[in-house]
């Protein structure tokens, strides 16, 4: 009886064999659940962008058309050669490249690439907005990015927008008197100069300041992704189709695709279409050496979101305050939030070097490795778990990686500046 | 000497065949263990008791299954051992991931009562695949008491 199920195991054991190498000739097999997740994970899945009911402008063409100006115009800044394309470079995915951003400054901060931004309800990495618009209105008045104020830019809007501006948002205030420089969010001399305003001045600069972050946002969210190899390589393996050159993951990057979804927990928060949660984790990332003060992440991110001047429910906002969930049911205290950042997008990640909040680590070599060691958290508590993963699958990991980079999609002319000569398609 | 050899031989292979066998097994067990962490025996019923026993509570999603990422709006249907619906009550709602040792991704509450012992419960978001629990601290007339449900996504 004994001998019988021991020949019974060896005949399954063998077969196994059997069936799994002629999967590695033909592809592996995928459980159903397995196949349930590299759906969930697949583009094809992604949806309709979400309604951003704050932002009334945010399907407006017109709207999305002045924000493509205003995001490449370096005279929306202090010294008049820093525009929101300075650092979300259309070329590179809209990101820089460098660990640390460099507008009239140096933040402490990576700058984060914008596709997909639309479906995610938190901006930056400590997500301190909870809108495009209002994530857009940050660096034009923060003292190391654009350094300029509300003041300066309604007085360019009037301008040199004025046409643009109006027809989609109407007549522009009157601005005769107005000081040129004068902000509540800069430095003290700006600040008092805002003071000096009328309260219903005020507000009509920084109506007009929302609307500059409106458009923007406009133009912002018409820009997406187009499917990677992996996306067509699931809808092969979906579909049970031959892969064909242009749906073919390596051996290696299938194996790192088997120990992203499974042994490796990857998908824990890099998950869904885009590889994000588009929640915060504290994953033990070292501080960086370029940063002088502590970062605290979400802890402070949520405070700064809860009390913005342009929140979901500021009254520059066009939402009822019912449609601003995200920030009524926001987690706003607990050790889960200190030192934890945002979940970045893994599409595209590969040719994003280099990685973290604040550029810490290098290449994505470093950042699995990262992962699989685990080490404690600089404070705050870190959610990871060693990973006991071999050289060979890292690399396997890594490899996969790659197979999430495609060209990013937008409506034509969108993905260049709109004064450049041959705008891309 | 024959007997013997045949013997060894026959023992050695009962080995091997053991040791493949139990690597078989295990394989198969790490593979599962992938997808499925969760605690076999767990209830997933959407009509639970309360810890104490003084209330009963059935959660309503929006839809058949619980949508990932996605902020929801629950009704919970709240009522006395003995099945009259509880209108006025204080309820707390908490949860996490057991197995992850973190909370909720957002801070639901329970906004209004609908009538009928049924409560509107708003901000419920999971942002990951997992066992979760979600419990709701129920505080009304029998007395205080916990409804845990068990939640699969």
């Amino acid at each position: 009886m004994l001998r019988s199920i021991s020949l019974g195991i060896v005949a399954v054991t063998v077969i196994s064999a059997v069936a799994a190498q002629a999967g590695q000739l033909a592809g592996p097999r995928w459980s159903s659940a397995e196949r349930e997740m590299l759906r969930s994970l697949s583009l094809a899945t992604l949806g309709p962008m979400p309604a951003d009911p704050s932002n009334r402008y945010a399907d407006d063409t017109a709207a999305a058309r002045l924000g493509h100006r205003l995001f490449f115009d370096a005279r929306l800044s202090a010294n008049g050669k820093v525009s929101c394309a300075s650092c979300h470079i259309a070329e590179r995915d809209f990101q820089d490249g460098i660990a640390l951003a460099h507008g009239v400054g140096t933040t402490s901060r990576r700058t984060m690439p914008v596709a997909g931004t639309a479906y995610s309800p938190w901006m930056f990495w400590d997500g301190r907005a909870d809108s495009q618009w209002a994530q857009a209105l940050g660096p034009l008045e923060s003292a190391v990015e654009h350094g300029g104020d509300r003041t300066q830019y309604a007085a360019l809007i009037a301008a040199h927008y004025r046409d643009e501006y109006e027809a989609v948002f109407g007549r522009l205030p009157k601005l005769d008197g107005m000081p040129t420089h004068a902000s509540p969010a800069s430095d003290s001399t700006r600040a008092a100069a805002w003071r000096r305003i009328a309260a219903s001045g005020q507000e009509d600069i920084s109506r007009v300041y929302a609307n500059i972050g409106k458009a923007i946002a406009a133009y912002e969210r018409r820009i997406g992704f187009t499917p990677s190899r992996f996306d067509r390589y699931v809808a092969a393996e979906l579909a049970g189709r031959q892969h064909s050159a242009a749906d073919a993951l390596s051996p290696d990057e299938e194996a790192g695709l088997r120990l992203f979804i499974g042994k490796a927990n990857c998908t824990t928060c890099h998950n869904g279409p885009l590889f994000t949660d588009n929640h915060f984790h504290n994953t033990a990332v070292p501080p960086s050496v370029d940063v002088a003060t502590a970062d605290s992440g979400r802890v402070v991110g949520v405070r700064q979101a809860m009390t913005s001047e342009f929140s979901c429910t500021s009254r520059y906002s066009d939402a009822k305050p019912e449609d601003c969930e995200e920030l009524r049911f926001a987690v706003t205290e607990g050790e889960e939030l200190v030192r934890a950042y945002k979940t970045p997008s893994l599409r595209g990640v590969a040719a994003r070097a280099p990685y973290m909040h604040a550029g810490q680590l290098a290449t994505l070599t470093d950042v699995v490795a990262h992962y699989n060691r685990a080490p404690a958290a600089p404070f705050g508590h870190s959610e990871l778990k060693p990973l006991h993963l071999s050289d060979a699958e890292r690399r396997q990991i890594e490899a996969f990686l790659s197979a999430l980079s495609s060209p990013l999609a937008a409506p034509a002319g969108f993905l260049a500046s709109p004064n450049a000569a041959s705008a891309r398609p | 000497m024959s007997a013997i050899h045949d013997f060894r031989t026959s023992a050695s292979r009962n080995a091997v065949i053991r040791a493949i066998g139990a690597a078989a097994i295990t394989s198969l067990l790490t593979g599962c263990m992938l997808f499925a962490k969760a605690p076999k025996d767990l209830d997933y019923s959407r009509t639970r008791r309360s810890e104490a026993g003084l209330y009963r509570g059935t959660i309503h999603p929006q839809g058949d299954s619980i949508p990932q990422g996605r902020l929801q709006r629950w009704t919970l249907h709240l009522e006395t051992a003995s099945g009259a619906p509880i209108d006025t009550a204080s309820v707390l709602v908490d949860g996490g991931m057991p197995q992850h040792g973190h909370g909720l991704p957002t801070k639901p509450r329970v906004t209004r009562a609908l009538g009928n012992g049924d409560h509107l419960v708003e901000g419920m978001k999971f942002n990951m695949g997992g066992w979760w629990v979600v419990k709701f601290r129920v505080n009304a007339t029998p007395g205080s008491d916990s409804l845990v449900f068990n939640i699969k996504l």
